[in-house]
């Protein structure tokens, strides 16, 4: 699932189906109205922008150099992403400089999730955005499958492969073809600590599982709870056992169980499952319960665990760089009251599970292109990445071009990976085993929370919801 | 324009053999222009969707091939639809019965009360709040923890009332500590105990502001020659961890009131209760016996109903929604009430009947087409349930609290089965039809007589 519907799970309402195929020339008038606006809107944005980077010591113009896009002027482009927000704004942002920089128009179009269900209904009403930011993996893969994506140009291949580690160009490509940019990218490999429960309980940072162990039963001998544990939401479980078990089991059988080539009943995942078992099925481990886990939904899972000055509701919440984003909405500061440290080993190395949006062209132009060339240059996410709450997996980026040090040190884990991170396990699968509330591998994992000891039945039924999604 | 058509009504009449014009004497052609828009929206917005959904019914999940009624075997076998159609019959059976009883003990009680016009008011405000609103609204109400969700603490407030919580919750032996789990949630000491003897009994993990008041910094025993000795404390200094490993630290805490009791051979032999600042004494009775501190220190507080949990899920989301059309339901029988014969009551009130004699066998009876009319309109409402449930489920039970609407949803829009999911709206349509064809021909009824 995409990781902004993750953030605010106020579901959908009903009342507006997300796929209302219109007539053209209402969609037309639609599209031009909504660029008039921003247009104005942009223009604004721009001018804001000029004006913050002459107090940021000039930031463009170190970086501004590294690309060259051709002249565009009379040319219009549409970007379609699901982002809202600051997100939106901060790469609107981006956007704005590509426009300074060709004298192309280009407009934002707000999606929803899910993004290709969004773009179908686009498609069909013969007005496609001219590029997609898709979430997944799977999700270019069907975009390729039903002739909606077009392959790269030499220039943005050029680019990327200058720029980024070939695992990322890798999971970009379909059938040996590049299609995806991989613009965004989230760590998803960190755990976020309550820096005053910590000093409290007097434990340390922990870099590997045993270390994990020893620091939870200091912060439960102090009297927190260790654990916050968004179990509402199934995928923050996946997460969990996907770094679990890519650090275990490795690579190249977390690539296979990923496609589905190797049972859920293989041995690895029972060692998995075991070793989760092992802070989930400890008694008082996890915040409310396992019952109490269940009905806390991702937000909750860590407000409570920076709020309540000395006695918060836990000590740590496991999830991604955009937990940022929720310890915002509490009086915690990001690097003083709320920090973080990489996903402890709990096999050989430590894992690196991330996710990402990838731009990719539905409408094939000069200007598309130009566009998909300046998202994989380090000159886009170098703006985008002072910004703040962003990451970019492109290694030629500063790591000094991060705005504070937690969004440096989660930038580095990313980088220094190589080629070793794997993509989010759950998003490459299918949707009905990986991404649907209530099934599949989310409601298997909240089973599996809520009875710890039935790792054989948690296997069985994930290998039985497995079989039935993939079709083999 | 208004007397326009009864003016002409007396003189189309007698020459209505006249063709092309109707009773009312409009042209034909003007009757269908101005139908002609109601027909084309209705078409466009009723007809069309609804037959575009048989037909995708019976087609795969690409929409080229056909399925043949395979969708509509998926409705019966798959087990989350099944469940789904499980919960909406108990939705259909439970909610409408129960929000129309409860709407007509209301309507009823409110007649005969001063403030009645205010406490309808009171009933009916929530129907103007969305469902959505609703929901969100429910989902903090039966919110687990008792700090947040309402639900929980009353239940937690009512049990607490008659059993109270411990005052130790979470606490539990360190590190090396001379203390094991005895079962139950009780801790005994691995060696016995002889007279003369000082004990520590240290454990961890008691939260410092949940610490009793009366604690004092913990002191060490002094040791007495026919008794037994000891202090039970908090072993853990705030910053250091255990500070000195199962030795009294300056800063540490005692518990006081912790019970300690001297079991030889399964028998308590001796018990003592510790002071505020956790020493405690045996007589040499506990002489050769172990040590043990009974769960009754250690309880858990009562954590409430699981409200949200797979098996009252259901009921749960069912309460908000009578919570939401309760007040509907009686407005629409204080309605009824009001059209009410008076003679009949008070005609049985003078042969004697008593109050609850007349409810039953005047008021309902009397009452009986509205209650109908009620019922079947929330029928039809609950058939279609599903913001509620969308919204007050946790993800977790989801599954458990499924519906066929939200079902639908689910299939269409995020698991991409939109074969299957028009076969769930046709299912639905049908489920549906008697209920109309009930209300429409009551109506018709009504209006012949």
């Amino acid at each position: 699932m995409r990781r902004t519907s993750r953030i605010i799970r106020i579901p959908k309402s009903p009342d507006h189906p997300p796929t209302t195929p219109r007539s053209r020339t209402a969609l037309r008038a639609a599209a031009a109205l909504a660029a008039g606006v921003l247009a104005v809107s942009l223009t604004a944005c721009g001018g804001d922008d000029d004006g913050g980077d002459n107090g940021k010591g000039d930031g463009t113009g170190d970086t501004g150099t590294t690309v060259t896009l051709p002249d565009l002027k009379g040319e219009s482009l549409e970007v379609a992403a699901v982002w809202t927000g600051a997100e939106q704004a901060n790469f609107k942002k981006v956007l704005a400089e590509f426009e300074k920089r060709t004298g192309a128009e280009v407009t934002f179009v707000p999606a929803q999730d899910p993004i290709i269900n969004f773009l179908g209904s686009k498609i069909a009403g013969g007005a496609p955005p001219d590029v997609a930011l898709l979430p997944q993996p799977g999700a270019i893969k069907q975009a390729v499958e039903k002739g909606w994506a077009k392959p790269l140009g030499a220039g943005a291949t050029k680019e990327l492969t200058e720029n980024y580690a070939q695992a990322w160009q890798d999971i970009g490509k379909v059938d040996g073809k590049q299609y995806g940019v991989y613009y965004k990218a989230a760590n998803k490999s960190l755990i976020w600590y309550n820096a005053q429960v910590f000093e409290n309980a007097g434990a340390a940072e922990p870099t590997t599982w045993d270390e994990l162990l020893t620091a939870a039963q200091t912060v439960y001998d102090s009297g927190v709870t260790p654990f916050s544990v968004g179990g509402a939401d199934g995928w923050t479980l996946t997460d969990w056992f996907e770094n679990v078990y890519l650090s275990q089991a490795g690579p190249e059988k977390y690539d296979q169980l990923a496609r589905h080539e190797i049972k859920w009943t293989d041995p690895s995942v029972k060692e998995a499952l075991t070793t989760l078992a092992g802070i989930w099925g400890k008694k008082d481990y996890v915040a409310g319960g396992a019952s109490g886990a269940l009905q806390t939904e991702f937000p909750a899972s860590v407000t409570q665990t920076f709020t309540g000055g000395d006695q918060p509701q836990a000590g740590m919440v496991y999830e991604g760089d955009f937990v940022q984003v929720n310890i915002a909405e509490t009086d915690a500061e990001v690097g003083t009251d709320a920090k973080v440290f990489p996903f402890p080993a709990a096999g050989d190395a430590p894992p690196v599970v991330s996710g990402g949006d990838a731009a990719v062209i539905l409408e094939d132009s000069e200007a598309a292109q130009a566009l998909a060339t300046f998202l994989a240059s380090p000159d886009a996410a170098g703006i985008q990445a002072k910004l703040g709450g962003y990451l970019s997996p492109n290694k030629n980026v500063p790591n000094s071009a991060y705005p504070n040090e937690v969004q440096q040190k989660m930038a580095k884990a990313l980088i220094d990976a190589g080629d070793d991170f794997r993509f989010d396990m759950s998003d490459q699968a299918p949707q009905a085993f990986g991404g649907t509330p209530g099934k599949g591998e989310w409601k298997a994992l909240q089973d599996f929370l809520k009875n710890p000891k039935d790792v054989a039945g948690t296997q069985a039924r994930l290998e039985a919801d497995a079989a039935a999604a993939y079709g083999n | 324009m208004a007397s326009d058509p009864a003016v002409g009504a007396p003189k189309a009449a007698p020459t209505a053999p006249k063709s092309r014009r109707s009773v009312t004497g409009t042209r034909r052609t003007v009757a269908a222009l101005f139908l002609l828009p109601a027909l084309v929206l209705l078409g466009a917005l009723v007809v069309y969707p609804i037959g575009y959904s048989v037909v995708r019914s019976f087609y795969d999940q690409s929409g080229d091939g056909f399925a043949g009624i395979d969708n509509y075997r998926a409705l019966f076998t798959d087990e989350g639809i099944r469940t789904a159609l499980k919960n909406n019959i108990i939705w259909v059976v439970f909610a409408p019965t129960v929000a129309t009883a409860l709407g007509l003990v209301f309507a009823v009680l409110t007649e005969r009360v001063r403030w009645g016009t205010a406490f309808k008011l009171v009933v009916f405000m929530p129907m103007a709040i969305s469902m959505l609103a609703a929901g969100i609204i429910f989902r903090l109400v039966y919110d687990q923890d008792p700090d947040k969700g309402v639900a929980n603490a009353v239940w937690v407030g009512v049990h607490d009332t008659f059993a109270e919580s411990s005052a130790f919750p979470k606490a539990h032996p360190g590190r090396e500590s001379p203390l094991e789990p005895a079962g139950g949630g009780a801790f005994i000491t691995t060696g016995t105990v002889s007279a003369g003897d000082t004990v520590t009994l240290p454990l961890v993990g008691v939260a410092p502001d949940l610490m009793p008041d009366g604690a004092k910094p913990a002191a060490a025993a002094k040791p007495e020659d026919d008794r037994i000795t000891g202090t039970t404390w908090q072993d853990f200094t705030r910053g250091e961890g255990v500070g000195a490993l199962n030795r009294v630290d300056a800063s540490e805490l005692g518990y006081p009131g912790m019970r300690i009791e001297a079991v030889r051979d399964g028998k308590v032999v001796e018990t003592a209760t510790a002071g505020a600042d956790g020493t405690f004494s045996l007589s040499s009775k506990a002489d050769g016996a172990r040590l043990r501190l009974p769960a009754s220190n250690f309880a858990a507080p009562y954590n409430g109903l699981d409200w949200l949990g797979p098996s009252l899920v259901t009921p749960a989301i069912i309460g908000s929604y009578i919570w939401m059309w309760a007040g509907f339901a009686m407005v629409l029988i204080a309605a009824g009430l009001a059209g009410m014969p008076r003679e009949l009551l008070e005609a049985a009130r003078v042969d004697g009947a008593n109050e609850w004699q007349v409810f039953r066998r005047i008021t309902v009876p009397l009452l009986a087409p509205v209650l109908a009319v009620v019922t079947v309109t929330l029928m039809i409402n609950v058939l279609k349930v599903f913001d509620l449930v969308f919204i007050i489920a946790p993800g977790s039970s989801q599954d458990d609290a499924n519906v066929l609407a939200l079902e639908l949803y689910r299939q269409g829009f995020s698991a991409d089965q939109p074969g299957i999911a028009s076969a769930i709206a046709v299912f639905l349509l049908l489920l549906v039809i008697p209920v109309m064809w009930f209300n429409v021909r009551r109506l018709r009824r009504e209006v012949r007589r």
